[in-house]
């Protein structure tokens, strides 16, 4: 679970001797989970604790009031609803609208498909602030504004996850649906029985980093929405703050359920997710 | 966030292209392709490129959202560069990245010279110092708000117990910009860290050893040897890094919303605050076309320096 390593790892069982660097490395690493492990004894703090000067370092026993404070908060709740829905809908759009278009894209000769591709690459330098303004725009004319549908729409696919799955079946040999395709069956029959079986890793790339732009995304829903219950955590989370200046333990709370999903994933997809990333950055 | 693992697949480009050609042998394809990338190409082009061009329509205009626009020809741009607010913004973005990126840098390279070597427990310490990069700015926003809050923050209790004088931190123009660059690089130095040790790992052993027989030092190795082969990465992460910079905002709207005395506001909150807050949709969109006239020029250089380099 602890390796971010993509080196290869020490044969098991052999011992290796102790190193000076873990006096360097250990309070280094520390100093790096310090705020996060204090943000977790402070979501555990009561009020009386938190907000006595000097606050206390560390709670005196396990206190839920925070975590109680939250989920009986009708709003809290429903954020996160909100926000997993989202999450969870880009997640499948991406995954099923991303092979769909890297497949043909890989494997079948269409008109315009080299110009279709070259313009798709090269939307991914558009910044988002000359896009914002007009996206809005477009979804209040949609009428989509303050919906979960005009955060939806626009992550429903990106060009990251067509390419990345086109790049994946290219590198798949031909032969494989060759006889597929020769039994009669259909290209999507191809693609969903004997493609997508082979490309787990890819799908798992994409939906990993699907599920963490989504969740943690702030500028787009700040834009887009407006009333308070149809928020999602990052953008309840900022105005909760605001508002419940006095009770910071349920603000802690609240920070701690909205870190905890996308820790447990990248916990459990560290692998993909760090190859992921260093592939494209070094070997492009 | 999702462009972050983008860059690297244009390089590869050309030569899958050429690879494919082999297997299009088979016209006719052309509906049930169409199908299949339809879906993909109606929301990513009709959410970039159409938006692109209706945005630098709108920067020529007086459009506040509600009332039918006007047309303005230069004039928000005109406005754009004696506005004193905007000004500012540019400063603090530049001043903000100006920090950003090399602390970030060399930040990365330090830690990932000391995580490169096979010892116990280096994958918890590679994971400890990545982990903050997951965790989104609306969360670190609320967390460092409450850790540096200057009245009842855990920082200035620590500082008082050991005797400095307390902070005022968000609540200080000078403090409020060099707090948000620590933080900031408390979660960004981990994507340095990550890519520089994959590519640390692809030196050839041989290389550093061929050196070490020729009577290098560990410095002249380092020099010589290291950082010569990472060339291209760093390019990589200076070009990165600055974007990112330049696109400051959620951090800056969760903890200081622009203050104090408007120290903290940075371009994309100038561009949020005149679009969104101040219904100066026009006015906002010129400004974030010059934003993004400075972003496409980085992406053009990098990619023309990774064209040069192969070639």
């Amino acid at each position: 679970m602890t390796t971010a390593d993509t080196v290869r790892r020490p044969g098991r069982g052999r011992r290796l001797p102790f190193s000076g660097w873990h006096l360097l490395l250990a309070p280094l690493s520390m100093g790096f989970a310090l705020p996060l492990l204090w943000l977790l004894a402070s979501s555990f703090m009561t009020n009386a604790e938190i907000n006595r000067f000097p606050p206390a370092l560390f709670p005196h026993g396990i206190h839920l009031d925070g975590y109680l404070y939250v989920l009986r908060n009708a709003l809290f709740p429903r954020w996160f609803a909100n926000t997993a829905i989202v999450a969870i809908v880009a997640v499948l759009a991406n995954l099923v609208f991303g092979s769909l278009a890297g497949y043909a894209f890989a494997r079948i000769r269409f008109l315009g498909s080299r110009v279709l591709l070259a313009v798709m690459l090269a939307t991914m330098v558009i910044p988002f602030q000359i896009t914002m303004i007009p996206t809005f725009l477009l979804m209040s004319r949609l009428r989509l504004t303050d919906t979960l549908g005009a955060l939806i729409v626009p992550s429903l696919v990106t060009p990251f996850a067509v390419f990345l799955l086109r790049q994946f079946f290219l590198r798949l040999p031909p032969e494989l649906e060759e006889a597929a395709r020769i039994d009669g069956c259909s290209r999507l029959r191809t693609l969903v029985s004997v493609i997508l079986p082979l490309a787990r890793p890819a799908l798992a790339t994409v939906a990993a980093l699907t599920f963490l732009t989504t969740w943690n995304d702030l500028t787009w829903p700040l834009i887009a929405i407006t009333s308070d219950h149809q928020y999602t955590l990052q953008l309840g989370l900022a105005t909760f703050q605001g508002q419940h200046r006095t009770e910071w333990p349920a603000v802690m709370a609240g920070n701690v359920i909205t870190i905890l999903p996308v820790l447990v994933a990248f916990l459990l997809a560290q692998r993909t997710f760090v190859q992921s990333l260093t592939s494209t950055a070094v070997k492009g | 966030m999702a462009k972050t693992f983008a860059v690297g697949y244009r390089a590869r480009e050309t030569a899958t292209v050429r690879r494919t050609r082999r297997d299009r042998s088979r016209v006719g394809g052309t509906p049930t392709a169409w199908l299949f990338v339809a879906p993909a190409v109606v929301i990513i082009l009709g959410l970039s490129i159409g938006p692109m061009i209706w945005s630098l329509l709108l920067s020529f205009q007086s459009a506040d959202l509600v009332t039918p626009a006007r047309w303005l020809g230069w004039h928000n741009y005109e406005v754009l560069a004696t506005d004193p607010t905007f000004r500012r913004a540019v400063e603090h973005t530049l001043l903000y990245t100006a920090l950003f990126v090399p602390l970030s840098i060399v930040g990365g390279l330090g830690l990932a010279l000391a995580l490169n070597r096979r010892i116990r427990l280096i994958g918890l310490y590679r994971t400890l110092i990545f982990v903050p990069f997951v965790v989104s700015a609306a969360s670190q926003g609320v967390l460092f708000s409450f850790v540096f809050d200057a009245q009842f923050g855990i920082a200035n209790s620590l500082l008082a117990r050991i005797g400095l004088p307390t902070q005022g931190f968000f609540a200080d123009p000078n403090e409020a910009l060099p707090l948000l660059v620590a933080i900031g690089l408390w979660s960004g130095v981990g994507f340095c860290v990550i890519i520089l040790l994959a590519a640390l790992q692809d030196i050839p052993p041989e290389l550093r050893e061929a050196a070490i027989v020729d009577g290098a030092g560990r410095g002249a190795v380092l020099r010589h040897v290291v950082l010569p082969t990472l060339r291209p990465v760093l390019v990589f992460l200076v070009v990165w890094q600055t974007i990112q910079a330049l696109q400051v905002f959620d951090l800056v709207y969760v903890t200081t919303k622009g203050g104090p005395l408007g120290s903290t506001v940075v371009i994309v909150y100038f561009v949020w605050d005149q679009a969104f807050q101040l219904f100066q949709a026009g006015y906002g969109a010129a400004a974030a076309y010059l934003l993004a006239a400075v972003l496409l020029a980085a992406s053009l250089l990098l990619r023309l320096y990774q064209r040069i380099r192969k070639a």
